[in-house]
This record gives structure tokens, sequence and C-alpha cells, in this order.
């Protein structure tokens, strides 16, 4: 062409880009650890079960109330540990072991749990050479400590509910001394230490010398030319669980896999490292940005979850006596009365720290759920807003550019609440700051959107450009709140502002600065409605070791390898609570994370990072957030439209179907992709996608409603659908459908060209409405659904009410006083519940004041009635009830409003095709008491 | 019951000073005020269905298409009118009513949400006024230009024209003389190859006497050598000493092999010799001269020339960019140009030391070489002077063939590029240079000469090839006034000229509602 010709004027800032875009569309396996090339994830695996050299000291067995110790000793090197176990309140029980004389202490990680868990009295119910029986209190449910080889056992009757060390993997790789620090004389002592926790085999590769235990990286190991110095020596410790009739277990995210966990016997075990990968692979177990060590088990009678509070690099061994039976072999087992129960066996290595697991033992999904709330906190409840639809894009380069998309949405009628801004927006990748030529007024532009009622979101990533001109480093840097490297001098890498340094986020002091520069007048041009993004927080080091941070940088006592899976927490955290602090307290936070720990429920969203315009990412984002959701995390989502690469027209309408029925609902592009803005692939996919954004602004009261319910029990909001029928053993598996709450089940399309698709509606009992057509279908069936583009199957349990907005305006602030639509699915015995939750949407009045409206809908004997479950409440709503849809209704003669003891008449429709009946206008306030009478 | 009461209204429509009230339901046009009789039965403006006239407006949906609505939030695809007296009347989506936020410049559309909107509609509608008017100048302006710059393509055009025209004539001419001056150079060139000829025979057979004659002084030579005894014979023995005459080259000579050479006889006189001379003559080397050096000299050679293949082929072919093999075709190229060259320079001089050179050309000879060469000399001129003339022609029918618009007003842009300098680059539009006229993406119907598209260009790293989309507006001046970069590498330029300025309306521009009166 040569027509236009662009000369460059300016330097432009990608070269550190320029540094990490490979020309293939994968990832690169190579730069990332396999478990044979980690050091202790290798040796600890060349261990065979059934040798286990731990004993238990019972004569060393201390009882407190709630506390029980007891003295472990590995028999081979006649090392101590120390056991504690603890039965929690709530039917849980807590097992802490750590060395006894430790050469220092070993990390324990702070600020996960919510308060030191609440204990109940343990009893020793019988005790002899052999163990000791304790009560667990309720249920018939005692543990049994075994002495030789150690295990504990927690049964419930007769039956095994889990076991701890059953297969001897248990293995605790004590602190010792270097031996270039140590007399000579304790070579021996040293060396049997070391192979006593390994195997025989391996003791006598260590006989040959010490060359040969160097070789196993013990105290340096090297990785693509980074070498982590490891100035402590091997402190890996391991432990297994047996699951006795266990075959579905699920969860510790994140990784880009199926929602039933495979078992990993001949393959690379689950990582969880948090790790930058770029283009990451599906359907492997390799590591991606975040990391939850929490593991759910469940069969029909029972589920039960796992906790391994651990902050270290982590690998997670998977088997199964079931695995690769087919069912036919698996009902032959039944017919012969095969004597193997199926069984799970699973095995946790961390790197460092302690082995504190906590075991909750449910019985109930929802019951395992609050017991892990109690431990982490819940979900932290957003304001309303964000539940609506986020733009984003790398990069809107400029306020006009901000402008005429804003201006887009509403020219093409399509509601959206965020806006967002991703590295371009700041001045040289300086966060806090913008660039002068692209966001001269970012005041003059957060007023237009505040104008409009709708927000922003800026990104502050955790790594600062190491630059004099800079305040945050400056200040950081006068502060000594960087990381330091294993010399002590302030850690540096690489990342998009070219050399950075990384603030020390595990110190409170840190984090009590970040926070504070969020205040207005400390983040020059920021508004009340602008928002923040914590990206590349694992965190992201583009020359380090894996993408990430030295394991032997130091933070503050602690090596980078203690803590690296909660550093990404730790940013959310000290961001969330910036956003609090400069509203006075008073307005909730926004911010989403990428990376997250357990615990990272609390301080805001997450999503599955930077994923691509393919078919198998938008299925995979089922199953990603499915998981997130099983472990905590419920404000979930995928980038819609898939990061890198263009999706095709049909692709990214099928995904902003999907996202629109998950809880995190942002679309996300590449720079280097063409512009996606909804309306730019013609009118008809134009109309596909308003309608589908439509329908989640219409649903936004039941969407508040169900992070309400999360942020108050654990629940999720996005579920498997075993988590409602826990005894279907057809929702095992199935991810490619999920439950929105109770009450909605969606099967979003996403295959290419798909004619119809196959859902499974759950539950014999249960019938199930078709949203769209009102249809209705019964429960424990497949049903198949054609489908077209327009297309998105969602159907609303029979037995629920729920309570939709369907005056859909440009955002959802514009619709707060807006009137509700009930809509009432009755159950096969004309039965419905619901509850609707009304708020201002965005502040701690809710929690502080009581402001709140929380109402219980039942629908029985022919009257739909609205009860107040917060009597004590205080929240007036000029909202009110415009309709009431009853779907499986049959026609009254008439229908009577009862309100304030007085009897009105309410006009009515039936269309007798579908058997709806519809309510015209009875017009009560939404917060008001009131009876709909049909007769 | 908090519901909202929102019967009818008064609307109050201002326009030239004169307050007119008309009254119907909020949010109707005039124009549909007929379908909104109060008291009356209302039938969807669909005719889905007839509503007491009290559900108009009572803020609740009735009818599917939202016509029961005009003034209320309560259907999903109802529109809001706004009279915006002194401004521009418009519809807005009913869902921007009461939603807090002003969208109608008199205020109407929020009505009961607690915004608190001003009424822009004078201040805007004087804006508008003025913009308008601003507008009609450049536009009118602007068409002046445009005028002119249609005359002056005609007139270029016209010129063009006449000038392929006229060229075209010459060309003929030119073509004549073309084939004249082949006529003449190839009647010149006749004498002169047959004298050439001639010239070359009588050299050839002047280097044949000499080669014989340097034999036979050779032979003579040979044999007295040879001819060891100096008896007049040269015998079996006395050629033996000679191996390098070995026929089988297995390093001895034998005596058989040495008979062989001689024909059978024993010895040989000077007559007979001249038979076995002419099969030893090849290999015979002077005992008086040491061996010749030629055969040392080759090896190098042959050593190098494998070295060569050697370092070439480690390079696979697909290891070659583009760009490479432009390079490596431009190399080509001179290559053959300079093979071409030397050969016609240096056969003359090619010639053995031993051999004399060429006697330079008899006068009559070098006369008619001479009448030749200046006939080929002007018969090249000539065609040189028609390809010139060809190329021309070519560029102007080119320049004619472009699409300059209805009335070739985009004409003056030929061949001109334009500039706009920002803070990271300079960017420059040269239009016509490859572009296409192009048409807004799902804009069918609008006119294609106000979008120029530019596509496949080069490459971006890591990204799409650049295009550029440019967007025409009437101007006074031919200028980029903006650039952007929507997505990586498409641009996106604003540019004005007063080739798209349109013919001004006659009228005044009236802008607001003349339809409220």
């Amino acid at each position: 062409m040569a027509v236009i010709s662009i000369e460059r004027m300016g330097l432009l800032s990608v070269v550190c880009v320029s540094l990490f875009f490979s020309s293939t569309f994968a990832v690169d396996r190579g730069n990332f650890k396999t478990c044979d090339q980690s050091a202790f994830c290798k040796r600890q695996r060349a261990l065979k079960p059934g040798q286990s050299p731990y004993r238990a000291l019972l004569e060393t067995l201390e009882l407190s109330d709630s506390r029980l110790t007891l003295q472990l000793i590995n028999d081979n090197n006649k090392v101590h540990l120390l056991l504690e176990l603890y039965r929690l309140q709530g039917n849980m029980t807590r097992v802490k072991i750590n060395e006894l004389k430790p050469l220092k202490p070993r990390f324990e990680v702070p600020d996960v749990l919510i308060a030191e868990p609440p204990t109940e009295p343990l009893s020793v119910l019988s005790k002899d050479d052999n163990g000791v029986v304790l009560s667990l209190g309720a249920e018939n449910q005692r543990l049994i400590v075994s002495a030789r080889p150690f295990r504990l056992d927690i049964m419930e009757g007769p039956e095994v509910l889990l076991s701890l060390n059953s297969r001897g993997l248990l293995a605790f790789e004590h602190l010792r001394l270097h031996k270039d620090t140590q007399a000579q004389a304790d070579g021996a002592e040293v060396k049997e230490s070391v192979d006593g926790d390994q195997q025989q085999d391996e003791g006598k590769k260590d006989e040959d010398g010490e060359s040969e235990k160097e070789e196993d990286g013990l105290w340096e190991e090297t990785f693509k030319s980074h070498t982590d110095t490891k100035p402590n020596g091997p402190t890996s410790i391991s432990l297994d669980f047996s699951l006795p009739g266990v075959e579905h277990v699920y969860g510790i995210p994140e990784h880009a896999d199926d929602l039933k966990l495979k078992t990993t016997d001949g393959g690379d075990p689950y990582r969880l490292y948090n790790l930058d990968v770029f283009q990451y692979e599906l359907y492997n177990p390799m590591a991606l940005y975040g990391s939850i060590p929490v593991m759910l088990a469940h069969n029909t009678q029972r589920t039960m979850g796992i906790f391994w509070l651990n902050a270290a690099e982590t690998w997670v061994d998977i088997s199964s006596n079931t695995a690769g039976k087919t069912v036919f072999g698996k009902m032959l087992d039944f017919v012969q009365g095969s004597s193997e129960k199926p069984q799970t066996d699973v095995r946790w290595i961390s790197e460092s720290g302690i082995i504190d697991v906590f075991i909750m033992l449910g019985p109930k999904p929802s019951k395992v759920f609050s017991q892990y709330a109690s431990l982490t906190g819940t979900q932290s409840f957003p304001p309303l807003a964000s539940l609506g639809y986020h733009q984003c894009r790398w990069n809107y380069n400029d306020q006009e550019d901000v402008k005429s998309v804003d201006q887009g949405f509403d020219q093409h009628d399509i509601p959206y609440d965020f806006i967002w801004l991703d590295i371009e927006h700041a001045d040289g990748k300086r966060y806090f700051t913008w660039d002068p030529h692209k966001f001269p007024q970012p005041k003059e532009m957060l007023q237009g959107l505040m104008d409009k009622r709708r927000k922003m979101v800026s990104i502050v990533d955790p790594h600062i450009r190491v630059d004099s001109g800079y305040k945050i480093h400056n200040e950081i840097t006068s502060k000594d709140f960087y990381v330091k490297n294993k010399d002590g001098k302030n850690y540096e890498g690489w990342c998009w502002p070219g050399n950075s340094g990384y603030p020390d986020f595990t110190k409170p002091e840190m984090r009590a600065w970040w926070a504070s520069m969020f205040a207005y007048d400390q983040y020059e041009g920021s508004m009340e409605n602008l928002f923040t993004w914590n990206d590349m927080n694992e965190p992201s080091v583009f020359n380090g070791p894996e993408v990430t941070m030295h394991k032997d940088a130091l933070h503050g006592k602690w090596e980078h390898r203690d803590i690296h899976n909660i550093y990404g927490l730790y940013v959310q955290m000290a961001t969330a609570e910036g956003q609090i602090q400069r509203s006075g307290g008073v307005e909730r936070p926004f911010v989403l994370t990428r990376a997250f720990f357990a615990g990272s429920q609390r301080y805001g969203a997450v999503w599955t990072g930077d994923n691509a315009a393919e078919w198998d990412h938008l299925k995979i984002s089922i199953p990603m957030c499915l998981s997130l959701g099983l472990v905590g995390v419920s404000f979930c989502g995928a980038d819609v439209g898939g990061f890198f690469k263009n999706p095709s027209t049909e692709l990214l309408v099928r995904w902003y179907q999907t996202g629109a029925y998950q809880p995190f609902f942002r679309a996300h592009a590449h720079l280097d992709t063409t512009r996606r803005e909804p309306w730019l692939f013609g009118p008809e996919n134009t109309a596909l996608i308003r309608e589908v954004i439509r329908q989640r602004y219409a649903l936004l009261p039941y969407w508040y409603q169900l992070f309400y319910q999360a942020h108050k029990t654990g629940m999720p909001v996005m579920r498997p659908l075993w988590v409602d029928y826990p005894k279907d053993t057809a929702t095992f598996t199935i991810d490619d459908e999920f439950l929105i709450g109770s009450d909605l089940l969606v099967h979003p399309v996403t295959e290419e060209g798909s004619r119809g698709v196959t859902a499974y509606l759950p539950g014999a009992e249960e019938v199930w409405y078709d949203v769209h057509t009102f249809q209705k279908h019964n429960g424990a069936q497949n049903l198949y659904i054609p489908v077209t583009l327009s297309s998105i199957p969602v159907f609303q349990r029979g037995g629920s009410i729920i309570p939709r907005k369907d005056r859909v305006r440009r955002s959802s602030t514009c619709m707060e006083n807006d009137p509700y639509t009930l809509y009432v699915a009755l159950s096969p015995k004309k039965f419905a519940e619901g509850e609707l939750y009304i708020d201002d949407g965005h502040s701690f009045n809710y929690d502080t004041k009581k402001e709140f409206i929380h109402r219980s809908l039942t629908f029985a004997n022919n009257a739909l009635t609205s009860s107040n479950l917060c009597p004590d409440c205080n929240f007036l709503t000029s909202s009110w009830i415009e309709k009431v849809l009853i779907l499986g209704a049959s026609k009254p003669s008439k229908v009577l409003l009862k309100m304030d003891g007085k009897e009105t008449p309410v006009d009515f429709e039936f269309d007798t095709s579908m058997s709806v009946l519809t309510l015209r206008k009875p017009g009560m306030n939404a917060g008001a008491d009131w009876t709909l009478l049909l007769q | 019951m908090t519901c909202l009461h929102l019967l009818l209204t008064l609307v109050f429509a201002v326009s030239l000073g004169t307050p007119v009230e008309i009254q119907r339901p909020r949010g109707v046009p005039l124009t549909k005020k007929q379908f909104y009789e109060e008291g009356k039965p209302f039938t969807c403006l669909d005719g889905s269905r007839t509503i007491p006239f009290d559900r108009v407006n009572d803020d609740y949906c009735d009818c599917k298409d939202g016509s029961d609505e005009p003034g209320t939030a309560a259907c999903p695809n109802g529109s809001f009118h706004c009279t915006n007296a002194g401004y521009r009347p418009m519809f807005i989506p009913s869902s921007r009513i009461n939603d807090g936020i002003c969208d109608c410049c008199d205020t109407t559309d929020e009505y009961n949400s607690g915004a608190k909107c001003e009424n822009t509609c004078k201040e805007l509608g004087r804006k508008e006024r003025e913009v308008l008017q601003k507008m009609a100048e450049i536009t009118k302006e602007g068409f002046l230009l445009k005028q002119q710059l249609i005359e002056e393509a005609k007139k270029g055009r016209e010129e063009k024209q006449g000038k392929v025209t006229d060229m075209q004539e010459n060309k003929k001419q030119l073509e004549e003389k073309v084939e004249a001056l082949r006529t003449v150079k190839e009647a010149a060139e006749q004498p002169e190859k047959e004298a050439k000829e001639r010239h070359l025979k009588a050299w050839e057979e002047q280097k044949a006497a000499i080669r014989l004659e340097k034999d036979k002084a050779k032979m003579a030579e040979a044999f007295l050598e040879l001819d060891d005894n100096s008896d007049g014979f040269v015998s079996v023995s006395e050629l033996q000493s000679h191996a390098e005459l070995d026929p089988d080259a297995d390093g001895t000579l034998t005596e058989t092999e040495v008979q062989g050479l001689m024909g059978g006889a024993a010895q040989v006189d000077t007559s007979t010799f001249e038979s076995v001379w002419t099969n030893i003559k090849d290999k015979y080397h002077s005992e008086s001269q040491p061996e010749e050096p030629a055969p040392v000299e080759t090896p190098p050679d042959e050593v190098k020339e494998p070295a060569v293949d050697n370092d070439s082929e480690p390079y696979p072919e697909d290891d070659i960019s583009e760009e490479d093999d432009e390079d490596e075709d431009d190399k080509d190229d001179y290559h053959e140009d300079d093979d071409k060259a030397p050969p016609t320079v240096k056969t003359p001089e090619k010639s053995h030391e031993d051999e004399e050179a060429m006697p330079p050309y008899d006068p009559d000879t070098q006369a008619l070489i001479e009448a030749a060469q200046k006939a080929r000399d002007d018969f090249e001129d000539s065609e040189k002077a028609l390809r010139v003339m060809d190329d021309q022609i070519r560029n102007i029918e080119k320049e004619l063939s472009f699409d300059f618009g209805p009335d070739a007003e985009f004409t003056y842009m030929y061949s001109q590029c334009y500039e706009l300098s920002t803070s990271e680059y300079i960017y420059r539009l040269c239009p016509f240079n490859r572009a296409l006229w192009g048409r807004e993406k799902n804009r069918p119907e609008n006119n294609k000469y106000l979008v120029m598209k530019y596509e496949h260009g080069t490459g971006c790293w890591q990204g799409p090839n650049r295009s550029t989309t440019v967007k025409l507006t009437c101007g006074k001046e031919t200028v980029v006034t903006s650039t952007s970069e929507p997505s990586r590498c498409e641009y996106l330029m604003e540019f004005t000229t007063p080739a798209v300025c349109q013919e001004p309306a006659n009228t005044e521009p009236s802008p607001h509602g003349h339809e409220e009166l």
C-alpha cells in the first residue's frame, strides 16, 4: 500500500511485550516445571506407599479442653514431630504437624483464617498401646490415632470417612544445617536424616557421597538458567489422605481442566503455584494464576472437604481404585459383590511450611461451604453495579475513545456499568498516574461517566517502575517496603514498565501505606466511580524463573518460597482496603484480581486470566468458575470473547450468551486484536448481544440476592448441579451446564454451528420452565433443545420465585427505583418460594446500619405472600411490584390483594396454552407485607 | 400504592415567541396525537388490543408495541417524544425516562426522578444554528471551490485527452520512423557483416599457415633432439627415453609401446618421422624446456569451488526471508548484466600469447562498420523515444481512468500527499495511490465518495496488515484533521476537502420543530 506512511517520532513502550509474545499460539511448556523438574516434588513422589517410618509416641499425649498434642517420631532419623489435633466448631477437625524443635521457626500462613477457629472439647474414649480413640462429639464420630505406623482415621459409626497417612506418605523434611556450616561429625546424622524421609534405595544413593545429594536439589536447584539457592535446604512436607467410598473429588483451582478432578497416575500431579502462564493450554494439571488448596470429596451419602493451609508451591496427586474401570466393570463388581469399595487417595506435597489441614466433614454440600466459610470468610458483597456488564479492552486509547465507546452503548441501546482502562492509561506504566497526552483530564472523563451513572476501572499492578521521578517508587524505597533479593538488596525484575520493584505486601505496614495511596488526594484524578484491577500479582516477573519471583527472594525473615501463593491475595486485600478507606469506610470496594489464594473471596472478583478466542476456551470457562465457586470464590468470570486472537462472530455471540449467565461479566480483548465492541458485527448480531445483556440486567435482583446469600452463608452463586442434587449421580460429572443459585439452570451453547444441545434437567420430583417460552419440562431427563443463534437455554426450577427488573436501562444504577416483576414458577405441588433482597446497592449500611429489605416470598395454597425476614431492618425503597407471573398456574376466578387489612381486586390475564397467569399491576411497595389471593 | 400517577399533561410548545398549548398524553408526538383521544378506548398502534384510556401512561405496559406508555418507562420497546422547543424534537427510548440522566434538553424526560435538569434547548438551538451557519458558509465556499475544482479538472482532463491524442499521432510518426531506421540499419549491417567475415576468414587462413609452419619447426627440432646419436634416424630406444609418451600412463614406456608409436618401424628418418610426430606431439616434452606450469595452477581452483558450495549448503531455502530473496534477485540481475557485458569487451583480447592478435580492419571495412553503427544508434534512439512516449501515454491514460468522483472533483488530489503531525507520528495521506473508494460498514446506502479505504498495507509487528479508513468531510481546505488507531494498525483519518461539499440548499436552514406549530 505504502500510501499512509507512519513515522515513528516517539519511543513506544512495547519493549518488554516483545520479549514475551511468541509467534505460535500455545503455552511454552518448557518455561514451567514438571514435577520431575521440581526437586522436592520429584523427591517426594519417589516415596513408595506402605513404608511409613513415623510412629506416634502415645506417652507424650496431652489433652487440654480443645487441643490434643502428641509427638511423632521418624524411626529412621529420630526426628520428633509435634502433632496437634483440634475439634473445631461446626464439624471440622484440624490437624497440625510441625517439627517439635525446628532449628528455626517454620512458616505458618497468616491472614487467611478470619479468626482462630473456635474449638470444641475433645475427649478420649479409649487408649491402649496401639492407639487412642477420641470422640468428635455428634453423630457417633470418632477420631482414631494409631501408633505404629502413625495414622489417623475419622469414623462415623462403622464407616471410615477419611484416613490420614494410611498409605504412609507422611514425609516431613526437617530443617538441618548445610554440610558447609556443620562439623564433620554431624555428617552421618545428616545423611541419615535426609534419607530418613526417603526410601532405602534413595538412602543407598546417598552413601555414594555428598555430590549425589547436591544433584537432588537439596541445597540448590537450577531451572532454565535460574538458580534457586536454598539456604534452608530441603523443607518439603507431604501427607496422604484416603477417602473410602469416594469417586468424585473437586476443587483445588486454578486449573484449566474439567470440574471433576482426574487421577494423576502416570502424569504430573495438579500443581498449585501462582503463575503468569502465557497462552495457557486446556485440560491439563499445570498451575495457573491462582491457588486455592481446598478439595471437596463427594458421594451420594456425604460431602467432605480438605483444606491444606500452605502457601508454598504445592502438588496434589490423586489416585483411585476405580479409575479406568468402565461402567460395565463397576456393575460387574456390584453384581458379583466385589469386596473392593471405591476409594480415592489424595496426596498433598508442599515445598515448605508446616502441615496444617482442616477436615470439613459436611455432611451436606451446603454444610461444607459454611464450614469453609467459617474458616476463611465468605464472598465479599459486591456493589450491585459490578454485577452488570463490564466493557474492557487493552486498551481504550484516550479520553476521546472512552467517550465514543460510552456513546456507542447509548446509540445501540446496550446497558453497561463499567468501562475499563488497561496498562496504557498510566504514564509510562507508572500506576496511580495518567498518560498526560491520552488522559489529560481524568476527572472530566470520570465525571462524564458519572453523569451517565456509570463507572470505570483502572489497572493498578503490583510491579513498580524503578524510576527516581516516580512518587510511588520513591516512597516505597524510602519506607524500605520492597521485597529483597537473597543478598538483602531490593529485588528487581522485568515487567511492563521495564525494570520494576515489588512491594512487600506481606508487611501490614506496607499494605496500610498502599491502601492510603487510593485516597482521592493521593491517587490524582481518581473519583468515587473509579475502581481497581490488580493484574500480574502472581507476581509476574518476566525475567524470573517460571515468569515469577525467585524463591530465595526475601519478605522480611521469610523466603518468597514460603509465601508465594498468598502474595496475590495480599495485593487485592490492600487495594480493597484502600477503596474502603477512601470513602471513610462507607462504600463497598470493587477490585478484580488475577492471582488468588484461600480467603481471596473476601476482597472481590477474580477472572480466569488470559484466555483465547477459541471454542474450547469458552467451554472451559464453565468448569473453571464452577471449581472456584466450590472453594469460596463466587465472583468469577472469563474474558468474554477471549483475550488473545479474534473471535468469529458466532463465538463472540455465544460467549456473550454464556458470560451473561456467569457471575463476573466482562468482555476483554488483547491489544493486537481488532475492535469488538458489541455493535461492530452487524445489526443482527448487535441485537443478539443486546438481548442477552438485557437478560442479565433484568436478572440483577436475583444475582444480587444470591451474592448476599453467598456473603452470608458461603453458598456458591454459580454451582455444579450436584450441589443441589447430591444424590443424583448423573449430575456428578456435569460441567457443560450449571445452576445459578438453586433456581436457574443454564446450558450455554458452546459448540460451533450448534443446532441443538442436550441439557440434563435434574430432580425426579422437579419441573423446569423454559424462561423464554415458559414451557414446562419434567426433571430427571436429558432434554434435547433445538437452538438458533439467539438461543441460550435457561430454565427456572418449579417451586421457585425469582424477582426481576424487566425495565432494563442503560446502567444498573439507573434501574435503582424500578419496579419488580415476580416470576413464580410452581412446583407440581403448586408451591413456590423465593426471596427479595434490596439495599442501596453500594454502601456498607446494610451491614453497619441494617439498612436493607429482606423478604421471603411464598406461594402456597393459592396465595402468594411476602413476609419480612428481617423485622429490625430499616430501608425504604420506592420500588414496587408491577407484575406477577405465575407459571404452571390454573385460571382463578378472582385475584385479591390483601394489604394493610384491606382487600382490593387485581386484574389478571391467563394464557391457557402455557398455563401462565399474569397479575396486572398489583402495585404494592417491594418492602411491604402483602398477600395475593387466587380464588 | 406507590405507583406513579401520570395521566394527561400539558405540553407547551414555544416557537417563534408564540406559546401554543397542545393537550396530549406525555411523550406523544403531535403527529400521533389523533390516536390518543381522551376518554375513548385506546387501541395499541399495532392494533393488537384495545384498552381503556386510563391505562394509557399508567406505568404498566399493556401493548406489545409499547404504544400505551409513551410517557413512562414501563414498556421495554417504547419511545418517548420530547418537543425540545427551541431546538430539535426527538425520540428517546422510554428506558431513558426518569433514569436520572437528562436526555431531552427541555427536561421533559426527567419529570419524576429527582434529577436536576435545566432546559438547555434555547442554548443548544443557538449553538446549532451557529454551527449550521458556519457549516453553511463552509459548504457555500467549499461548493464554490468544488465548482472550480470541477472546472479545473474538466480543463485538465480535456488538456490531457488532447495531449494523449497528440501524442498518439506523434507516436504513429515515431513508429514509422523506427521502421524506416530499422530498414536503414539492416541495409547497413549486411555489407558490414560480409566485410567482417571476409576479414576474419583471411585472418583464420593466415593463422593456420603460421601454425603449420610452427609445427614443422617443432618436429624438426624434436627429431634432432631425439636422434641422440645424430645418425639421421630416430630409433625405438631413442624414443623410449621419453617416459611422458607412455600411452597407458602406467609409468613405464615399454618397447612394444614405442613400436606402436613408431608404426611398427624400428627407426624412422626425417620424412617418416612426420607420422610418428602426429602420435607423440601432444605429450612430447622438449628436453631443453622445463615442464609447463599450467597443470600446477589448476588444482587450487578445483579446491576452492567445492568450498564455496559447502558454505552455501547449510542454509535451507526457507530460511531466506522475502527481503533477502529480493536482494538476491537484484544481485542476479546485476550478474546477468555483468556476464553479458564483459565478453563483448573481452573477446578480441582473449587470445593465446603465441597467437598474434587479429589485424585491424582495413579502411573499407572500418568505414562499413562505422556506417552500420550509426544506423544502429539512430534506430535505438528512435525506439527509446517511442518507449518513453508509450509510458507517457499510459500514465496519462491511467490518470484519466481513475474514478475522481462524479464530476472529477477529486482530480486535484492526484499525486498529492497531505500530512498531519502528532506527538508520536507523522501521518501522510496520498490519495489515489492504490486507494479504493469504500463504504462504511453496514451502511451500503452511503455516498461512496465519503470514505476511502486503504487495505493490505505493510504488516504490523505481531499484528494485522495496516489498513486505513479515510472519512471525507466538506471543508474549504484539503487537510487531514485527525487520525486515530481504533484497533491496532487500523487507522482512521478525518480529511476535509471542498470536493465533497454539497450544493447548499436555497432556503436558510431552520433546525427546529416546525411540526410542532
